[in-house]
């Protein structure tokens, strides 16, 4: 298994020099979308880049006017509106011959529910634009409630004995558009995520960038183990991390072991899926069939579908 | 200057062509569009223009035509826009958003009426969704009015004191599908006329966010500031009027268009093309000895108070043709203008024309003959003009 140390986050002389997360802000302990700010600021060293922000948690991380926790301009905008508002940005950008990275950061709702239709289309233009979804797999914001993002399993204020949908298969649908790239980010492989950062930050074109980012508040989970959920999400397949050129050339990035264990552990440090009590044995086929898809997308040798989970 | 014969929908797009250009030595023009009937010929104009340092987004739907306005215009560009009806409905959300960041793009709307029951035609009801939001709003009588109105709107829009969006206004197939002639300036005369587009907040270098949360006091500072600039943009107005006359020698229409109004007993009261069709209908009963004039409000927010004020002075019947309907209320500009009148005066509220019904002279004869009979002001009353 891959899985390259974690660095230090310290600020050194490799980051930018002003955070673009800067401390003191609200998000919670063990927030995710902290940590993927963070090695934002790295990869995005002391390039110009501009930030776009649907409603969404991320938008009350920037606090309260006349401050802001984040270091670089910024726009916050209407729920569904990133991509069109990013478009407009990039647009400019590109008018004027800038190298700013226009960035439009968004959560599941806003990018799986009521942003989609206008991400699509963004992505169908191939607008110039870095969008980073940071999936908490609910509304955080309103206090939690059931996105097309939730799993199966998992209970939420709307879906209090736990959702019995699957999650939508965003990368599915980003890669459908045929965009330079689309990848999905481990947090817990800090080599990967800045990799593809640094990747996606120079790529003309859109970009779309899939993170599976833990929130304690919504998971119930502790805010300590964040970034070991992530780790256990990689391992047990559930979440899969891979990369997609131009819609057709799939790389896989990790390899999983697909244990039970991983998975086990996984479902039973979140409380979230404890009223369900969805197990293990419950989600393993789903998780089956996207690997099975994925490793004939990525042209690999496919193994039998028994074999995948000892392999 | 050149004379073409052209629609109200292709001078609307011409006109935002020509600032478009004018704004090519600053951050360019940059404008999302969505095709709505009647507003469509308007859109399809502007992707077909050659605009340097420009570039028209055919976008998903008005929500990201607002949108992509948004951030163009939160990153210094100047931004157009065109819809109507539902189209308008569904950009409700971002047009919220483009006033309270105080942007100024401006948008021409053609008029037709909110749908179902589906019907394209005339009625004020869709722009007038934005009445309380911070836009600057116009409605336009003719074609020349509509492509001066919309140069002025960028004008005023980006003027320092107001820095807010406008929205030009036109009967929808009346206007928008109508040609005539309209005198079109050259560029350069354009470029004279606006000076190159400044938002001052926009994302630049300096490290601050657009559109945070507020404590109640300081959106309500935010609010106060915007309602003072609305209120500063009538003698900014005036000032467009005067350097619009010195550079293309002819002068764009005042906020309220008043036609024999100073010595009338009896007032007609209308916005967009019925006001046109009133001031026939004083010609005529002019003819006949009565002493009617008809006032045109052309510029709806601000809304031109004192000078409805001053022209009502003196009269003692008013009525007040509403091209739409507040449901439960009655006409939304019968609403706003009542209390302007002399105490007991009656001012009598007709919708008229609503979902695009074809108002004549002979309709609004008979509303006078009404008005005239009235003794005290009743309900408004919804006229049908099929
Ligand atoms: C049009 C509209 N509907 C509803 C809301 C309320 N709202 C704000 S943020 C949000 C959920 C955001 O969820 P997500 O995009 O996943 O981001 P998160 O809060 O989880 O970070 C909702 C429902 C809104 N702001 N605008
Ligand atoms: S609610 Fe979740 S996503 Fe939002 S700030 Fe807290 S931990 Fe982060
Ligand atoms: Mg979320």
């Amino acid at each position: 298994m891959n899985e390259p140390a974690l660095h230090g986050m310290a600020q050194t002389r490799k980051d930018r020099s002003a955070p673009v997360l800067r401390p003191g802000n609200t998000n919670c302990g063990g927030c995710g979308m902290s940590n993927l700010l963070q090695m934002l600021s790295r990869a995005a060293e002391n390039n110009d880049i501009k930030i776009v922000i649907p409603a969404c948690c991320a938008a009350i991380t920037t606090g309260m006017f006349p401050e802001s926790s984040i270091s670089v301009p910024t726009i916050l905008t209407t729920f569904a509106a990133g991509a069109s508002v990013a478009t407009g940005v990039a647009s400019v950008a590109q008018l004027n011959n800038e190298e700013t990275r226009v960035i439009c950061l968004a959560g599941d709702g806003g990018t799986y529910d009521i942003g989609m239709g206008t991400l699509s289309a963004a992505a169908e233009r191939n607008e110039d634009i870095l969008y980073i979804c940071y999936d908490n797999e609910i509304y955080g914001n309103t206090g939690g409630q059931r996105s097309s993002a939730t799993p199966t399993g998992a209970s939420t204020t709307t879906t209090l004995g736990g959702k019995s949908e699957v999650k939508k298969d965003i990368m599915g649908i980003m890669a459908a558009h045929h965009i330079p790239y689309a990848a999905s980010i481990s947090l817990a492989h800090a080599d990967d995520t800045l990799r593809k950062l640094r990747f996606a930050l120079n790529v003309k074109g859109f970009r779309f960038l899939h993170v599976l980012s833990p929130c304690p508040t919504g998971w119930k989970s502790e805010p300590a183990v964040s970034i070991e959920l992530v780790r256990l999400a990689v391992r047990s397949g559930l979440f899969p991390v891979f990369e997609v050129f131009d819609g057709d050339h799939y790389t896989i990035n990790i390899e999983p072991d697909f244990s039970s264990e991983a998975l086990l552990m996984y479902l039973s440090l979140q409380r979230r899926f404890r009223k369900s009590g969805v197990t293990e044995e419950a989600i393993r086929p789903n998780i089956e069939r996207y690997w099975h898809q994925l490793r004939a997308m990525s042209g690999r040798i496919m193994p039998a579908i028994r074999d995948i989970k000892t392999g | 200057m050149s004379v073409e014969l052209i629609s109200a929908n292709h001078a609307a797009a011409l006109a935002a062509t020509l600032a478009g250009r004018a704004n090519r030595t600053a951050r360019g023009f940059c404008s999302g569009v969505y095709p709505i009937t009647p507003t469509t010929e308007c859109m399809e104009y502007l992707c077909g223009q050659e605009i340097e340092k420009g570039k028209v987004v055919r976008v998903d739907s008005e929500h990201s035509a607002m949108g992509v306005c948004i951030g163009a215009s939160s990153a210094g560009a100047r931004s157009f826009t065109a819809t109507s009806s539902n189209g308008l409905a569904y950009m409700l959300e971002n047009c919220v958003a483009a006033a309270s960041y105080r942007l100024p793009i401006v948008m021409a709307v053609s008029n037709r009426t909110l749908g179902p029951p589906w019907n394209i035609w005339a009625d004020h009801g869709d722009s007038l969704l934005l009445r309380d939001l911070g836009w600057l709003q116009f409605y336009c009588a003719d074609n020349q009015e509509v492509f001066d109105t919309v140069l002025c709107a960028f004008k005023l829009a980006e003027d320092p004191r107001v820095l807010m969006p406008a929205v030009s206004c036109m009967d929808g197939f009346i206007l928008s599908h109508t040609m005539a002639q309209v005198e079109i300036p050259e560029q350069k005369l354009v470029d004279h006329f606006l000076p190159t587009t400044k938002v001052p907040h926009r994302l630049n270098q300096s490290a601050h966010t657009l559109g945070q949360l507020e404590i109640p006091q300081q959106a309500v500072a935010h609010r106060t500031q915007h309602h003072q600039a609305m209120s500063a943009a009538l003698p900014v107005y005036t000032e467009i009027q005067d350097s619009f006359e010195e550079i293309f020698g002819r002068r764009v229409a005042d906020p309220v268009v008043a036609y024999h109004a100073d010595d009338a007993d009896t007032l007609i009261v209308s916005m967009g093309t019925i006001g046109a069709t009133a001031e026939r209908v004083v010609d005529q009963l002019r003819e006949q000895g009565q002493r009617v004039g008809s006032i045109r409000v052309r510029m709806f927010r601000p809304m031109p108070e004192n000078d409805l004020r001053k022209y009502f002075a003196g009269t003692k019947r008013i009525a007040v043709l509403d091209r739409n309907i507040s449901l439960g209320f009655g006409g939304v500009l019968w609403g706003e203008i009542r209390g302007f009148a002399d105490p007991g005066a009656i001012v009598q509220g007709y919708m008229v024309g609503v979902a695009g019904g074809d108002v004549r002279r002979e309709h609004i004869i008979n509303l006078l003959t009404d008005l005239q009979q009235c003794q005290t002001e009743t309900v408004p009353k919804i006229v049908e003009v099929a």
